[in-house]
């Protein structure tokens, strides 16, 4: 019977345990872009939502700052860490240490390089995936038209460039009315996009062959648009605009008609983070060692103001 | 006499203040696991904060530090990557082509009667070139030697790790209190920095001992750049930005007054391990604003300069009176 008693006693501690409030250290990279910081908030506030007692820490961009962090919360004894690393080499010692301190690790938005043994999970979206979901949306809008499309791309080279082409160009596989005419770097800014946005349209007969503009990132799509207005053309009817992230200002854009569609990078990496989190701390159980965030489509029927509203204060 | 050593008594003191107080709020601050991160997180700025010592105390200045120690990292890395040798082969070879550079420096210093603040600007700018030049992206270090060097620490008591490079931070640490207060060259050092013209009119060899100061202060640089690639395994060479003005921050909390001639180097220790519980108490708060580490700093410094001026005040007065 005692023994019975103290098994019981056991199982609801254990049970309880999960209820408590938990804590958790956030290493965050710093808050070097708008969606960086619209993450940081978002982490803080999903954390509140569920009772978590976040602890965070701005590497400042410097790695050296985030592996003291990292070590700072598991001398604390914290329940689970969150890292979004600032490079992906050099943290097998300090996850070695954490996992030696029971202390599961989350990765969000980047990966590391270590082996997927010694951390819980990493949450991120999938690169390739975000551009597929722009060109159907395309290849969808546009049906048997035969189309133009002149793409702007992200920094020659990164990973995000590479597969957001990758990922497009699936996506309108299969279309050959749709041809990619012109492709050149707009290096994720949107000066150098309104700049290079210049060019295509000097090129193309004042923009009158270009049907669509495809940016990499929602910034270069700003820049772009403004060079289409100078030129005289109205974007968002006589070219089509479609792009990546989702930030504030696209939707601002989607509003006025200027922009068609864009496809979010969501900040809120911490919900399914939390998730994964609460589920091994309940029943230890393991979740898949990639956890892929939606990559959300939005057009301007998806009531571009009212989207505008709930990001406006993130930190973008 | 005494008034030498009130810094680094002032040092010692905020320090103690400081631990007891973040103790008090969380008691867990106070263990082995933190002190021991306190050594290893710290361990490549301890190193190189050495060598700053030993140039501060001479009166210069090195601001080519935070450069050296990142070519040093993407140095190690890229010879392991492309080339066969043995990792201890490579950090010899290192340590000559750091301790050169800073000869170099020092003797440009001395021959052309420059700043040291203008040449060692110029050796922090070519350093950091010449890491992009090797590498832009994190190199990661693969080899079985420089795993066992990361992994290797002795385990204390309530599971803190004291690292091998924390160890190597201590030796160092030691060696510079030796060189600088139990030697003639210690001597020299600071008779130049207290005052270059007298000491070179009393028969110090000023030019020999100036070039010397900076050679140290390369190979501590290089050496601090070796722990640094133990401590993340990578050569990054967009890693240890603004060190140099680390190190110098906790050479003057350490004690040392910047212009020269007085100080010690254990203070400097000191000053890296106050720097070091600022950035460990944030982290255990973690709400604030991992910036007000700089303001702390800044604070800090502040308040040390106008010691030390307050000291020198004094120490004159005494000396008229």
């Amino acid at each position: 019977m005692k023994l019975f008693a103290a098994a019981l006693l056991a199982t609801t501690a254990l049970g309880g345990g999960a209820a408590l409030a938990q804590t958790v250290g956030f290493a965050q990279i710093g808050s070097e872009s708008g969606w960086r910081a619209a993450e940081t908030t978002v982490t803080r506030e999903e954390a509140e939502k569920r009772g978590i007692d976040l602890k965070f820490a701005d590497a400042q961009q410097k790695q050296e700052n985030q592996i003291k962090a990292v070590r700072g919360f598991i001398a604390q004894g914290v329940d689970a860490i969150l890292l979004a690393p600032v490079v992906a080499t050099g943290w097998d010692e300090v996850l070695k240490e954490a996992q030696e301190a029971e202390i599961p690790v989350v990765l969000l938005d980047r990966q590391v390089d270590s082996p997927d043994t010694m951390y819980l999970t990493a949450v991120g979206s999938d690169l390739v995936h975000e551009g597929k979901v722009a060109g159907e949306w395309l290849a969808t809008d546009v049906g048997d038209q035969p189309c133009n499309v002149v793409e702007l791309q992200g920094t020659t080279g990164s990973s995000p460039a590479i597969k957001r082409k990758q990922g497009f160009e699936e996506g309108i596989a299969g279309h050959d009315n749709i041809k990619i005419v012109r492709s050149q770097t707009g290096d994720f800014t949107r000066a150098k996009g309104k700049e290079v946005m210049e060019s295509f349209l000097k090129a193309e007969d004042g923009g009158k062959n270009i049907c669509a503009l495809y940016a990499h990132n929602d910034d270069m799509a700003v820049g772009a648009i403004q060079a289409i207005k100078e030129a005289g053309l109205k974007p968002g009817t006589d070219i089509k605009v479609v792009s990546i992230d989702a930030v504030p200002d696209i939707f601002q854009a989607m509003v006025a008609g200027e922009a068609n569609a864009t496809v979010e990078l969501t900040p809120n990496m911490a919900a399914p983070a939390f998730d994964a989190l609460d589920a091994y701390w309940k029943n230890k159980t393991e979740p898949a060692k990639f956890i892929q965030t939606e990559s959300k489509l939005y057009t301007q029927a998806d009531d571009p103001q009212a989207v505008y509203d709930s990001k406006k204060d993130l930190g973008y | 006499m005494s008034a030498r050593f009130l810094p680094l008594l002032a040092t010692c003191a905020i320090f103690v203040a400081a631990y007891a107080l973040a103790w008090m709020q969380y008691p867990n601050i106070l263990s082995t696991r933190v002190i021991g991160n306190l050594l290893t997180d710290n361990a490549y700025l301890g190193i190189a904060a050495v060598g700053m010592t030993i140039v501060i105390l001479s009166g210069g200045i090195d601001l080519s530090i935070g450069s050296v120690i990142a070519f040093s990292g993407v140095f190690i890395a890229v010879m392991l990557r492309d080339t066969g040798l043995h990792p201890l082969a490579v950090f010899a070879l290192l340590l000559v082509l750091t301790t050169a550079f800073g000869l170099c420096m020092g003797a440009l210093i001395h021959a052309l009667e420059m700043p040291a603040f203008i040449v060692t600007l110029a050796g922090m700018f070519m350093a950091r070139g010449l890491a992009y030049v090797l590498s832009i992206d994190s190199v990661p270090i693969d080899h079985p030697f420089f795993d066992a060097l990361s992994s290797s620490y002795y385990l204390l008591p309530g599971k803190g790790r004291f690292t091998l490079i924390a160890g190597v931070m201590l030796l160092v640490v030691l060696a510079g209190s030796l060189l600088i207060h139990r030697t003639p060259f210690g001597t020299r050092v600071l008779a130049i920095g207290g005052d270059a013209r007298t000491a070179g009119l009393l028969g110090v060899p000023v030019g020999r001992t100036i070039v010397a100061v900076y050679g140290i202060s390369g190979f501590c640089a290089g050496l601090a750049g070796i722990v640094f690639a133990i401590y993340t395994s990578a050569g990054y060479s967009l890693a240890t930005v603004g060190t140099e003005l680390d190190a110098i921050a906790a050479v003057v909390i350490g004690g040392t007054l910047l212009s020269g001639g007085s100080g010690t180097v254990p203070g400097t220790l000191v000053g890296v391990l106050i720097m070091g519980l600022i950035q460990t108490y944030i982290v255990f708060d973690g709400t604030l604003s991992s910036w007000w580490t700089r303001i702390v700093i800044g604070a800090l410094l502040f308040a040390f300069i106008v010691l030390q001026k307050g000291l020198l005040r004094i120490a004159e007065g005494g000396a008229r009176g």
